[in-house]
């Protein structure tokens, strides 16, 4: 228990903070920083399967618009409670990452992340397709949208959580056999990893993260499920997301979520490249930059630092 | 006679592990060494560390001048390194493993290719066959034609008996002799065949644990006690 | 008996699986006796074909950096989307279309070895991730370059080929699809030929196939990576401006789907086969050009990209490495 006492303090710390960060923000802000909970949602979901399991997936947009339009649609047509529409989010989106981790048992490497690239592309077309239902390319919207005060506190309160449950799910039993897939799937299955239980489960479990993210998404863009919204570069943003955090720890997730959510927008409004054209330059030459000088990402860093003042 | 390679002091790491510890060697122009050990003694490190595929440190010097670079450039410079495996291509066909092996030459080939057709006559019909269909035997042969057709100053034979029949590795070591007395090409050797080995060189070397623990001339050795008992079974 | 069987001349390399050939025969046969039986469907698959080998040739391109360095290079499309840009304004300072052309060929190898070396060759060697993410970076860069550059708004460039209509018996055939598929063709083959009759090609298969043995026989392989690049940023300006001329106007986004379907054409073939990419993108194009009027209406446009790519999951779950992939031993 004393061995993670630092750690309960830093707990305990960015807690305290982020309960109070939003007293001392604009409502514009506080909306920009509950977007960074959402993306640190769905970053915590890739992790869990390219980060721990070892399986690439470029298709986390696709579970984020399935647990979007469950969110839209429940509210729209159910008016369902809208943080009930959370967990119903997360059990489909479960459920659809299930289905997914299936087929994937067969697939490694590229050819899975072609296929989950796939994904991404197709799922945002179906709307399109089933328009009487979904709304088409003009989108759903839930029955009533929220202020950012209370997007704000929701997020925060889910990615808590959120971190929370990913932290137990890795932590333990589970977490170990993620790992050793990773590591080397032929002593996995040696060492008495089910790979069929332990893939789809990591596939279920991250699949689900990003499906409450993306709940999350769609009510803070005003409560709109819209087929662009997620389209395939929702799915690449979070993939660098996941990248600049550095796969496999949870703690760079936060800085990984900060750096997708905040870039374009603080790059915005800098001198020089002021132009929304200017943004993506600023984003793209960022990512780029950061995986050649930090090869573990930003998570990286901290051992890197520690070892530092170690030596000095 | 001139020093055509001379190793001092040569050290050699595979990340974080030591292979070579002070390796010094010396092979004369026109001169066959051979180099034996045990298993894991450094042999196939020795090398590697003159190609420059091990991270190496030490002084190696390649016909009076030190030896940089990567491995290319010490193929330009006229070492031919038949590696452990033999470094066949064997998705592509004789033809064009042998065309690899001139690579870093110039010119028209067709000498060349007559040259290596008087060693290996059977070459010519397998031209167009693909090289990985071809037996183990056969595939040292290509591996050796290759590295004749670089015409190089020095080659650089990594256990060249290894899983061949008797018989075959006769046939190898004596087109090797071949190439060195017709050619005059410069040989390295490699071998965990000690017999056959001190046969064909000069001189030999032995490596224990990453260091040269014995050298000499191979009658001298073919004598010595422990190399006796240790490498010849005798 | 064993003298003369050795003799014969053996096959130089694996042929796919029959029954893909089998396959492919049967689909051959199939749009022949119908391309007979009907005009327009004869006139679809034509035009299928030629937007079948843009496709193709730009699943080439990532095919080609597939084989020397097994990284998905997903900033391919972009890139053939920037040398668009790059012939557009080199016609706007007057340059003839032709000119333009081959110039911008000329342009784009440049493009893409100063990328590899700039961009890539830090994180060559590092995990697959870190070479896609940055790639995936490039993507974000070349697409704010362009904007910035020439803006989102849409552009219109000289069309290469005009409208002419041929007649093929009652088969009426563009000069546009026709002119597509000789210039791909050409650049396809010329390709080929490089790799199978020049050293350089030859030390550029040495180095794809075993890095390590081919640096020993004194082949350059850091540097060629970089004309591999190069090529392949050829191939892919190639594929870029026969889709323009397709789409009728140039804009940022022109090679997105373009590059989605050139992923599916090249997991089709395997990754790892050049033919296999081509081939890929061929079916797709003639694939996605028949669908909807075949398909009792169900396969509208929107369905367009789920349904190619419920294809390529059903292909990639029958053989999993592709049609004309092999499985590679994996080492544990």
């Amino acid at each position: 228990m004393r061995r993670n006492a630092p750690a309960l303090v830093a707990v305990a710390v960015a807690a305290l903070f982020f309960a109070l960060l939003p007293f001392g923000l604009s409502d514009y802000h506080r909306g920009l920083a509950a977007s960074v909970a959402v993306y640190l949602i769905a970053i915590l979901g890739l992790n869990v399967l390219t980060g721990y399991t070892g399986q690439i997936s470029i298709g986390h947009g696709a579970f984020m618009a399935i647990g979007g339009y469950t969110t839209a649609i429940m509210s729209h047509y159910h008016n369902t409670n809208l943080i009930l529409t959370l967990p119903l989010a997360f059990v489909i989106t479960f459920g659809c990452g299930v289905l997914v981790g299936l087929p994937a048992l067969r697939l490694s490497g590229v050819y899975l992340a072609l296929a989950t690239f796939a994904l991404a592309v197709s799922i945002p077309q179906l709307p399109l397709k089933f328009s009487k239902f979904t709304g088409g390319s003009a989108g759903i919207s839930a029955s009533k949208s929220v202020s950012n005060s209370w997007l704000y506190g929701v997020s925060w309160s889910t990615a808590a959580i959120a971190f929370l449950f990913t932290w137990l799910v890795l932590r333990g039993r589970t977490g170990r056999a993620f790992r050793a897939i990773r590591d080397s799937e032929v002593a996995a299955t040696s060492s008495g990893v089910t790979l069929a239980i332990y893939k789809t489960l990591a596939f279920g479990v991250s699949a689900a993260l990003a499906g409450v993210a993306g709940s999350l998404f769609v009510l803070a863009t005003n409560g709109f499920a819209q087929p662009n919204e997620f389209s395939v570069t929702l799915s690449l943003k979070i993939l660098v997301g996941a990248a600049v955090a550095g796969l496999g720890s949870l703690w760079g997730v936060l800085l990984g979520a900060a750096f997708i959510a905040l870039l374009p927008t603080l790059s915005a409004s800098a001198p020089l490249i002021g132009s929304a054209h200017g943004q993506d330059v600023v984003f793209g030459l960022f990512v780029i930059v950061v995986m050649i000088l930090l090869p573990t990402g930003v998570a990286g860093l901290i051992p890197r630092l520690r070892r530092l003042r170690v030596k000095a | 006679m001139t020093a055509l390679l001379e190793l001092r002091d040569v050290h050699a790491r595979y990340g974080p592990v030591n292979a070579l510890h002070g390796v010094s060697l010396t092979v004369d122009e026109g001169e066959i060494v051979a180099v034996l050990g045990a298993n894991g003694a450094g042999k196939t490190t020795t090398l590697r560390a003159i190609s420059h595929t091990v991270h190496r440190d030490g002084e190696i010097r390649f016909a009076g001048n030190a030896l940089r670079g990567g491995p290319e450039a010490v193929a330009r410079l006229g070492v031919a390194h038949v590696p452990e495996g033999r470094g066949t291509f064997s998705e592509l066909t004789v033809w064009e493993n042998l065309r690899l092996g001139a690579y870093t030459r110039r010119g028209n080939l067709k000498d060349d290719f007559a040259r290596v057709g008087s060693y290996f006559p059977w070459l010519e019909d397998r031209r167009h066959q693909q090289a990985g269909t071809l037996s183990g035997g056969e595939q040292q042969m290509l591996a050796l034609a290759r590295a004749f057709m670089q015409r190089p100053r020095l080659l650089m034979l990594d256990e060249p008996s290894l899983g061949l029949a008797p018989l075959l590795v006769t046939e190898v070591f004596r087109i090797v002799q071949e190439l060195n007395e017709n050619e005059g090409v410069t040989v390295l050797v490699v071998e965990q065949n000690a017999h056959i080995a001190l046969q064909l060189a000069q001189t030999a070397y032995v490596l224990e644990v990453g260091r040269v623990a014995l050298s000499g001339p191979s009658a001298d050795l073919q004598q010595h006690e422990s190399v006796r008992r240790s490498y010849l079974g005798y | 008996m064993v003298e003369l069987a050795r003799k014969l001349p053996l096959p130089q390399r694996r042929f796919p699986a029959s029954p893909v050939l089998l396959l492919l025969a049967a689909a051959c046969i199939f749009l022949t006796v119908e391309s007979l039986r009907s005009t327009i469907f004869a006139q679809l698959t034509v035009a299928g074909v030629a937007t079948g080998v843009v496709y193709g040739s730009l699943a080439l391109a990532l095919v080609l950096i597939y084989r020397a360095t097994e990284v998905i290079n997903f900033a391919q499309g972009e890139m053939a989307m920037a040398m668009v840009y790059v012939a557009y304004q080199l016609t706007l300072w007057g340059l003839a279309y032709w000119e333009a052309f081959f110039l911008t060929l000329a342009i784009a190898f440049v493009f893409g070895v100063v990328t590899q070396r700039v961009f890539i060759r830090p994180v060559q060697g590092r995990s697959v991730i870190a070479v896609v993410i940055v790639t995936v970076g490039l993507f974000i860069l070349i697409d704010g370059l362009v904007e910035w550059k020439w803006s989102a708004n849409q552009r219109f460039m000289q069309a290469p080929f005009g409208n002419k209509i041929y007649h093929l018996g009652n088969v009426p055939i563009a000069r546009q699809d026709l002119g597509t598929i000789v210039i791909t063709l050409i650049s396809v083959s010329a390709l080929w030929a490089f790799f199978r009759f020049t050293k350089l090609g030859l030390g550029m298969r040495a180095g794809a196939l075993r890095p390590a043995a081919a640096r020993l026989v004194g082949v350059r392989t850091n540097a060629l990576l970089a004309v591999g690049w190069g090529l392949a940023a050829v191939l892919g300006a190639v594929a870029g401006l026969m889709t323009e001329p397709a789409e009728y106007v140039l804009q940022p986004t022109l090679m997105q789907p373009v590059l989605l379907y050139a992923f599916a054409a090249a997991v089709l073939g395997g990754l790892e086969s050049p033919g296999g990419a081509l081939v890929g993108g061929i079916a797709l194009g003639i694939f996605l050009n028949l669908l909807p009027s075949h398909s009792w209406g169900f396969v509208t446009s929107a369905l367009e990209l789920p349904v190619a790519f419920a294809a390529l999951l059903v292909v990639l779950l029958i053989k999993p490495t592709g049609l004309f992939g092999h499985r590679t031993v994996r080492k544990v």
